[in-house]
């Protein structure tokens, strides 16, 4: 008896690799834009790796965070490129997770069967950025510190229970040292609910088949191909064929990604923000606080929103609001049709206008608001919410094209 | 989809601008493998500077770095009884400074990744104090306004003052600044001085600079090959899928 038998009789491990990888059959029609998944689960790992490495060397405490993050870089060995590369996979993950996104967007990934895909993806999204929004409070930075006193007094413009929600939140009236002790115990645990959500991600995407370019469901095309009588025509084995190809798109990504960790890990202030070098300081308030490039384009909606009715909360409102919406999009595409190759000229313009409105209200995020930027920030949140809001409607009304019967290259 | 990357394309270009200050820096044209410089630029700190600023991220030990000796770090660059493995710290106590100077100095050992400019904004800055007697010490900077310590390097650079013009919104802006009264070096001496500073803070700021960069040659040289190797790889194993 081989102790491959052995095991199996006792644990499934046969089973499971043939199930999600020997004999899990993807669409073989896969581009550019189906690298990004194994990547974030990459980026994912990098981070939890990077990151218990250098929770051994760094002080949860006001006093000592910031000289310890210095300590990291100065005297713990490879602690420079350990921070390094913790650092600049925070900016990573969001980069290799909104490219992942907008695949789903383009070739309709969200539609049925997958809507719970989808909607475990954006609960991901979601953890992902609380994870990073108190990973960025650690190295307790002028910018640490102010953009975190920024982002929590946005839950003190809820009514009523606002202000003492966010004292429950701090454990103080200001961010302290209470605030730092709980942000650091959180960053430590959300990372592991992100990588059990990542698992059920997986589970759900082997339960309804990956979706590809074409939009096409192989599973619904004719059987057989020349590893199954039963697996779909279009279909080839995720090993060894995607797994070869992800190591090359590992490999080009590790290209750009080391690229920037030993040439340029500051990235020109966007991954590490100058202000960041200075200590936090309770009692010297920064010229302009900017929260880091992730978070600006909700940023940017949130300031464009005027305060009436004696409350700033409708700012808040249309903050979160932006990214409700996006639970929300397996039922607000309407359109025949799943990709973006037979969709009509419509949704491509108003993808295109998205993609647009989306990186201008990340740049207008980073800047100090003036009153044409204001204006400009409220013309991008109204087309930011058409895109979605409007969706069942111009999704039907769009002229698309015939979808082929098998997938294209 | 090309036509799409060339409206993102166009949709980025704002962000290029992003970085523009309001004051013009001069290039220190610094070269972090000067060591002659860093050294030069170490002795200068602990003479005129660590008297109020810390460097407290960083050790003298260091400074081995840039081809001291323990003993000559001992011996030229560390007052009283450390150890050679001790921070530089600045032996001004905070509470005092804050009394004597309004605020307490700054340590400086993260001033080249903090200010924007780097290397030369601590260039500029070193050359930019003027005569302003409406400032406690009599002095102010066109980088820095308002700044709250003495020009310390006067004696070195002697004193100047600064011609002022008005613009178009009648707002009044330092024009060029003048030698009124020669200090012991020369202007070029004076330049090279500030330059050795500024290399030195730059080292200090991020130690780890260079090797970073030379290790990070060697880690694209093996992701390029890897990278051709995985493709060709990839493209094997895929012959047979049509």
């Amino acid at each position: 008896m081989s102790l491959m038998t052995w095991i199996d009789e006792r644990f499934p491990a046969t089973k499971v690799w043939n199930e999600h990888l020997a004999q899990y059959y993807a669409p073989k029609n896969f581009n550019f834009w189906y690298f990004f998944g194994s990547l974030a689960m990459l980026v994912l790992v990098n981070q939890i790796v990077t990151g218990i490495w250098l929770a051994m060397s760094y002080k949860p405490d006001a006093t000592l965070a910031f000289a310890s993050v210095e300590y990291i870089m100065r005297d713990v060995n490879w602690g420079w490129l350990i921070r390094y590369l913790h650092s600049t996979g925070a900016s990573a993950f969001f980069i290799v997770i909104y490219l992942h996104m907008f695949r789903g967007l383009m070739y309709g990934s969200y539609r049925k069967p997958r809507e719970l895909l989808w909607i475990i993806g954006m609960i991901i999204y979601v953890v992902m950025m609380a994870t990073a929004f108190f990973g960025y409070l650690l190295p307790w930075g002028q910018m640490s510190y102010w953009g975190a006193q920024v982002i929590v007094n946005l839950f003190s413009a809820i009514p009523v229970i606002g202000d003492d929600l966010s004292i429950w939140i701090r454990g103080d009236y200001v961010i302290s040292d209470a605030t730092l002790n709980r942000f650091f115990a959180l960053h430590f645990l959300l990372p592991f609910i992100l990588a059990a959500l990542v698992f059920v991600h997986i589970v759900a995407l082997h339960k309804v088949g990956s979706n590809n370019p074409d939009g096409i469901e192989i599973k619904k095309g004719p059987k057989g191909n020349r590893w199954s009588d039963t697996a779909p025509a279009d279909g080839i084995p995720f090993h060894p064929y995607y797994s070869v190809k992800d190591i090359a798109g590992v490999a080009g990504f590790l290209i750009v990604f080391l690229g920037i960790v030993f040439f340029a890990p500051e990235m020109g202030g966007y991954f590490l923000e100058a202000p960041n070098f200075e200590p936090a300081n309770p009692l010297k308030t920064p010229e302009h606080i900017a929260p880091v490039w992730y978070f600006t384009p909700f940023y940017a909606i949130l300031r464009a929103v005027p305060s009436f009715a004696g409350t700033q909360v409708w700012g808040v409102i249309a903050m979160g609001a932006a990214i409700v919406v996006l639970f929300f999009l397996p039922w607000l595409d309407k359109s025949p049709v799943k990709s973006i190759r037979y969709k009509g000229p419509i949704f491509k313009g108003m993808i295109a206008m998205f993609v647009v409105v989306f990186l201008i209200l990340g740049y207008l995020g980073m800047q100090p608001a003036t009153p044409g930027r204001t204006l400009l920030a409220q013309v991008c949140t109204t087309l930011y919410f058409v895109f979605f809001l409007g969706m069942p409607i111009y999704s039907k009304m769009d002229k698309t094209k015939p979808v082929p019967e098998r997938v294209t290259k | 989809m090309k036509k799409l990357i060339a409206i993102l394309s166009l949709a980025l270009l704002p962000l290029t601008g992003f970085a523009s200050g309001a004051v013009h820096l001069e290039s220190a044209d610094i070269d972090l493998t000067d060591e002659a410089a860093m050294q030069r630029g170490a002795k200068y700190f602990v003479n005129y500077c660590q008297g109020c600023h810390s460097l407290k991220y960083f050790r003298y030990e260091n400074m081995q770095k840039f081809g001291l000796t323990k003993d000559q770090i001992r011996g030229n660059l560390m007052f009283g009884d450390g150890k050679v493995g001790d921070l530089m710290t600045t032996s001004m106590p905070a509470v005092d400074a804050a009394e004597w100077f309004g605020t307490a100095p700054p340590d400086l050992t993260l001033t080249a990744r903090l200010k924007h400019g780097g290397a030369d904004w601590i260039y500029t800055y070193l050359k930019s104090f003027y005569v302003d007697e409406s400032r406690p010490f009599g002095v102010n900077n066109v980088v820095f306004p308002n700044v709250g310590m003495p020009h310390v390097l006067m004696e070195l650079q002697g004193v100047q003052e600064a011609v002022k013009e008005k613009d178009e919104h009648g707002n009044v802006h330092v024009k060029e600044l003048k030698l009124v009264k020669p200090g012991r070096l020369s202007a070029e001496e004076y330049d090279e001085l500030a330059r050795d500073l500024a290399t030195f803070l730059t080292h200090v700021a991020e130690p780890v600079k260079l090797e970073r960069q030379s290790i990070g040659i060697w880690v694209m040289l093996f992701l390029l090959v890897f990278f051709v190797v995985s493709v060709m790889l990839k493209k094997e194993y895929w012959k047979d899928v049509h």
